[in-house]
């Protein structure tokens, strides 16, 4: 350091010096990115365990300085299960996409989420299937076009766009609920306090810890990472709104 | 101390399960294997393993898959349909290298098919199962003790080469009761330096994964799974025989059937028939070099692969006899299980036919 700097801010230790193959723009990376700030605050790295998903996350465990489980398409919320169940002194977090989470993987989420298992969920929704080559996903919005919804998301064909916390956050066993996003600095912040408060609430063992991301795909979404930040408040935001939609009672100090 | 009980073979393998130092069960009820589910919850409250009923095969196996990654010794059974909804599960923990066991308490299919015993997911079994080029231990119950023994050994053959093991018994073995030398319980102290269980500062992370993108990587990975299945092959081949060193009529059959078949063989050498009976224990790896050996002896006529199935394991025997001897086959399809006297006269006409 340099006689009369201060250092105010660096790389989280835990997110590794490599770089990473999402796209310019993408949340994924911002998110890894606190996700390991959090680790580090709470000096936890020793004793968490991740899982990541089938989707662009995929690859998440190349960044992440923590040990890592790959799941299967849809089955990390078993997967983290078995983890926890095992050693339920560590702290497990599923990181999971749209497709991944709320669709062919409803069912483990939701019967984790009714079982209460003690982990976090980090759930990035970005409305569209990005890996794949920008296919409609569970939470694609009304009228949205995506490669298979040319025409637009049609609700009398396919339904409307899952709101997941809005449904996890009915279970009596699951503690924390919130939606958050990456769009501005001040919720960058807010989205960091939610997922350190969710870690918290997990070493309390109080039930499940549900994190949404309301995320982003400039790649797939056909636009500019600005214009889908536009897109984020204009259209995202009004159906997903943001926000703490379940947390345990207030205890006094 | 050996203790002696008189135990179904459902619960004989649960009991087996935690004498063999089980930490983790996950799995879902359905016939004809629920009782082992059923044991393990009853007996929850005396040890501190992990009981957890999922809400499906894809979850159990998945929830295996987590459990056994994060170094536990974990365990799930099912029965067909069960075991169907699995192989994805098993595909991703035999590519990522995680010990875990199975037991499929095979009913016949196809579809919901039937609750009566069958040995009909022998292929599925011994091929694979899911997607991609991979191979588990099945090891081949003929009796309630060998579910215990069979249990004991799975959970030290998958910890000793990282890979999936499995019994593959069926309906009946499951549900019947019979004498059973239970061992004593160890206790198990796993030495998994591989697991995910944090990452401590004197060693690299620990990643558990099935994902190689790269086809250079995936190979090299493949390379390693068939390096692996070649020592399995050289080391765990395990079969019985009786009364083979004289036989002109060989009967291959595996788990029950061999035992009706070692009857059949009794029977027909009390009327001066020179019957003998291979049974595999092991039916990945198959015991090839040893059939094809007792192949080749002069006095052998023929072959005859007798199954609860349309004929499955006959194609095995057939490549091992590799057309030194003709190989025939005999079945009976869903749950209807043959008697001994129905599979010697099967014998006598296949005799007759021949000359």
């Amino acid at each position: 350091m340099k006689e009369g700097y201060e250092l105010i801010y660096k790389r989280p230790e835990s997110l590794l010096q490599t770089r990473m193959h999402y796209c310019p723009g993408c949340f994924h990376s911002t998110t890894h990115k606190i996700l390991m700030e959090v680790v580090d605050e709470l000096g936890i790295k020793e004793k968490t365990v991740g899982v990541c998903p089938v989707g662009c996350s995929v690859f998440a465990y190349d960044y992440l300085d923590v040990d890592m489980q790959e799941a299967a398409h849809g089955r990390a919320a078993a997967v983290a299960t078995g983890i926890k169940r095992i050693l339920p002194d560590r702290v497990v977090f599923s990181y999971q996409g749209d497709g991944d989470l709320a669709a062919i993987g409803t069912a483990e989420t939701l019967h984790a989420c009714n079982r209460g298992e003690n982990f976090t969920f980090i759930f990035i929704n970005n409305g569209i299937y990005g890996m794949t080559g920008g296919q409609m996903a569970p939470t694609t919005l009304e009228g949205q076009k995506t490669s298979t919804s040319p025409y637009g998301r049609d609700p009398e064909k396919v339904g409307l766009p899952l709101k997941m916390c809005e449904i996890v956050s009915q279970f009596k066993r699951v503690a924390f609920v919130q939606r958050v996003s990456f769009n501005t600095p001040a919720n960058a912040r807010k989205a960091k306090k939610a997922i350190k408060t969710a870690f918290e609430i997990q070493m309390k063992k109080l039930g499940t810890t549900f994190i949404e991301v309301a995320s982003n795909c400039p790649s797939q979404w056909k636009c500019t990472p600005e214009e889908s930040l536009d897109w984020l408040t204009n259209h995202v935001f009004p159906y997903y709104p943001l926000g703490v939609f379940k947390e345990p009672p207030k205890t006094k100090e | 101390m050996v203790e002696t009980k008189l135990m179904k073979g459902n619960e004989a393998l649960a009991e087996a399960a935690i004498r063999s130092g089980l930490q983790a069960y996950f799995g879902y009820p359905i016939t004809p294997q629920s009782e082992v589910i059923e044991y393990l919850a009853r007996e929850e409250p005396k040890y501190n393993y992990v009981l957890l009923q999922a809400e499906s095969e894809v979850a159990a196996v998945n929830m295996l898959y987590g459990s056994g990654g994060a170094g536990g010794r974990v365990m799930t059974t099912t029965s067909s349909p069960g075991f169907s909804l699995m192989q994805e599960g098993i595909s991703y923990i035999a590519c990522a290298e995680i010990p875990c066991v199975f037991a499929n308490i095979v009913r016949g299919g196809p579809g919901l098919g039937t609750i009566q015993p069958s040995q009909s997911d022998y292929n599925q079994a011994t091929k694979g199962g899911g997607h991609g080029d991979y191979n588990i231990i099945v090891l081949v119950p003929n009796s309630v003790q060998e579910m215990v023994d069979h249990c004991r050994l799975a959970f030290e053959l998958a910890d000793k080469y990282r890979t999936p093991a499995m019994l593959l018994s069926d309906g009946a073995i499951g549900q019947m009761m019979e004498k059973v030398n239970l061992p004593e319980p160890i206790e198990y102290k796993p030495n998994k330096p591989w697991a995910t269980t944090g990452k401590t500062p004197d060693r690299e992370r620990n990643i558990l994964t099935s994902l190689y993108i790269k086809s250079e990587t995936m190979e090299e990975k493949n390379k390693i799974l068939q390096e692996k299945y070649k020592q399995i092959i050289a080391n765990e081949i395990r079969f019985d025989e009786y009364k083979t060193d004289d036989a002109e009529i060989i009967i291959t059959s595996f788990g029950l059937t061999s035992r009706i078949a070692k009857k059949t063989v009794d029977i027909g050498r009390e009327e001066g028939m020179k019957l003998g009976l291979f049974r595999p224990i092991t039916v990945w790896p198959f015991p090839t070099k040893a059939l094809a050996e007792i192949a080749s002896r002069p006095q052998v006529k023929f072959f005859i692969s007798v199954e609860m199935n349309a004929g499955q394991m006959v194609e095995d025997v057939k490549l091992a006899v590799c057309g030194q001897k003709s190989v025939h086959f005999y079945g009976r399809m869903g749950g209807i299980v043959p008697t001994p006297d129905e599979i010697l006269d099967v014998i006598k006409e296949k005799e007759a036919g021949r000359d």
